[in-house]
């Protein structure tokens, strides 16, 4: 019996008894599905964080604002306090206080409705200042990045990103045009240049304004001088770790912080945030991973118990076969071959309903979703693989049979 | 290939269930030679079922000697069994056994495939052991199309294609109509009359009286022997 004999009979055998193959592959489907699309996930995470550090570069450090303990001394978590103000911003960019630092900015956001005529548009608004260019690495395509003469004049102008622009006005080619804000009517002068290399569009759909312009004119707010964040862009890649001693120095002085467990604000480079979200990813992948083998153990017990049933189903045919020649080797082989063509096709259509999740996903789930053909061609040898295995007991089960028994049975 | 097809000398089988022995068969000297029409006759319980399933090859003697096709077959192990059955016999059952989900021809190719026979020489043969049967034309027709006595026609042409030293055949007409029988039992005469070795085992007088010896089993032992040529 060849291996051509062999497949044809595995195949006629899943195609006679549709329904049971069927419920049989759903189990394998299910868990290839959730693998396919764990490892996916995992890997569009990770690549979305190597993205946006790739954009920011890996000579930036942010300064977000720490927690802060009340009067009954319950203490807050990291961002509940505006602690970080423009002062703060303004003494790091001193090259005697921190001569590591090239650039800095202190970001204000907030989210605004911006309005063109009849359409509106809500986006982040940010209040910073020239440097934020240098910082993020960013220019612009059209008209004119924000001056120093804006935030001194806090001037009602605006720049905007790319896909900002085209919601409101339908086009880039927007410098001149004006928009309101709250009824404020702020001037259009730039428009920043599009990000491409990765699929988070946050960073092209931005509104800036000088910081003066935030906090004075627009937002305001009790606390006008705090910020959300501080971007520091270190000198060099290397000298990242004494920017960030220089500024840690500078903001504990600043803020009369002895004890670093006191410290009210926080520092991240971007290795430690690409550290921090590579760890979280993994327990995550982990975490879902093993939830995705259990399925697969799940799939496969399921395959053990249909091929049991099919063994004591076609106890005859068995029989049959063996009375006219058959080994026992030839029927194992015959019954482990249905095991595995059923895991095949499971393996299949996992591959193609993961194929059709990792399109839908980021849809619904805002998580992007990288399906390597490594990875499903790994999944459809591991379903192969546990029909095998589990496939065995079964197949040596019907081996084992004896003629006589077989043909007795009715 | 001067012997006879099929030589038990003392042949005895003895099943143990729990502390019961039961002796199925005892001292069973026989020989059937080649071209035989043989029916072996006996009520049930007589051991003529054990007596069919050793010499089918599909259980083994616990004494004595049995030589099919001149090669001694007593002590095989269940590789060696599987092969002497597919090169040396062909089997007919009261059932039929058919394969429901495949097509006549391709139920008959069955025994070829083990054999390890080419695609292309198993189809033809197939084929040609189907118009030996007189069912050239229903070789696509799958059992479940077809009447009972085709089906065991399909089952004897099944049992054909291998070219055996014998044709065995465990009550074949036991789940036939009165016609179907009559068709059947013509099929194995003609069989018989082109010069194969037909073993017949039934309890029905009638269909036994078709052979030209009829062996009688009893208890285990043979019982009578007529017609015998030798």
């Amino acid at each position: 019996m060849n291996a051509r004999d062999l497949l044809r009979t595995a195949v006629e055998a899943v195609r006679t008894h549709k329904l049971r193959s069927a419920l049989t592959v759903l189990g394998i489907t299910i868990g290839i599905t959730a693998v396919i699309l764990t490892v996916g996930l995992g890997q569009g995470a990770k690549a979305d964080v190597q993205a946006q550090i790739d954009e920011l570069g890996t000579n930036v450090l942010v300064v977000s604002p720490g927690s802060s303990t009340d009067s009954s001394g319950v203490r807050g978590g990291f961002g509940s306090a505006s602690t970080l103000t423009s002062t703060d911003a303004q003494a790091l960019s001193s090259t005697t206080v921190a001569p590591d630092v090239q650039a800095v900015a202190g970001v204000a956001t907030s989210s605004v409705s911006l309005q063109v005529d009849d359409t509106n548009w809500t986006t982040t608004l940010t209040g910073t200042t020239p440097s934020w260019a240098e910082v993020r690495s960013r220019g612009v395509s059209d008209g004119r990045f924000l001056t120093d003469e804006d935030v001194d004049d806090a001037a009602m102008v605006v720049v905007l990103g790319p896909d900002t622009a085209t919601e409101l006005f339908g086009s880039t080619d927007v410098v001149g045009q004006t928009l309101t804000l709250d009824g404020s009517t702020l001037k259009v002068v730039g428009v920043l240049d599009a990000l491409t290399s990765s699929e988070d569009t946050t960073n092209n759909d931005v509104a800036l304004v000088p910081s003066t312009t935030y906090a004075e004119r627009l937002v305001g707010g009790t606390d006008r001088d705090s910020v959300s964040a501080i971007y520091l862009k270190a000198t060099t890649e290397s000298t990242v770790s004494a920017a960030y001693q220089e500024a840690n120095a500078t903001l504990a002085n600043l803020h009369g912080i002895t004890s670093t467990d006191d410290a009210d604000y926080a520092i991240a480079t971007q290795q430690s945030i690409l550290e921090a979200s590579t760890s979280v990813d993994r327990t995550m992948t982990v975490m879902l991973g093993g939830i995705a083998v259990i399925s697969l153990l799940v799939g496969g017990i399921g395959v053990m118990n249909i091929m049991l049933v099919s063994v004591s189903e076609r106890i005859r045919e068995i029989g049959l076969r063996k009375a006219i020649g058959a080994r026992p080797r030839h029927i194992r082989r015959q019954f482990l071959v249905e095991a595995a063509v059923l895991g095949c096709i499971g393996g299949l259509l996992g591959v193609a309903i993961a194929a059709v999740g990792s399109m839908v996903l980021p849809r619904v789930a805002d998580a992007r979703v990288i399906l390597s053909v490594g990875t499903s061609l790994l999944a459809i040898a591991v379903a192969v693989g546990i029909g095998v295995v589990f496939g065995v007991y079964p197949a040596s089960r019907a081996a084992r049979l004896a003629p006589i028994d077989a043909l007795r049975n009715e | 290939m001067i012997g006879p097809v099929i030589d038990l000398v003392d042949v005895g089988k003895t099943y143990q269930t729990g502390s019961l022995t039961v002796d199925a068969l005892r001292d069973v000297t026989l020989s059937i030679d080649r071209g035989e029409f043989v029916a072996i006759t006996g009520p049930s319980g007589s051991g003529k079922s054990t007596l069919m399933h050793i010499l089918g090859c599909l259980d083994v003697p616990t004494s004595g000697r049995y030589r099919l096709a001149d090669e001694d077959v007593a002590d095989l192990d269940d590789d060696q069994l599987a092969e002497v059955r597919n090169r040396h016999l062909g089997f007919v059952f009261q059932q039929f056994n058919l394969l429901a989900y495949l097509p006549a021809w391709r139920n008959v190719e069955l025994p070829l495939v083990y054999a390890g026979v080419e695609p292309r020489t198993r189809r033809a043969r197939a084929l040609d052991a189907l118009d030996q049967v007189g069912l050239g034309d229903r070789a696509d027709h799958r059992p479940g199309e077809l009447s009972g006595g085709q089906q065991q026609r399909v089952a004897v042409a099944r049992a054909l294609v291998t070219e055996p030293a014998l044709i065995l055949a465990d009550e074949p007409t036991g789940n036939l109509d009165s016609t179907s029988t009559a068709d059947v039992l013509d099929l194995f005469d003609q069989l018989h009359a082109r010069g194969r070795t037909v073993v017949l085992i039934t309890h029905e007088r009638d269909v036994a009286a078709r052979a030209d010896r009829t062996i009688e089993v009893l208890d285990g032992r043979v019982a009578g022997d007529r017609g015998s040529q030798s």
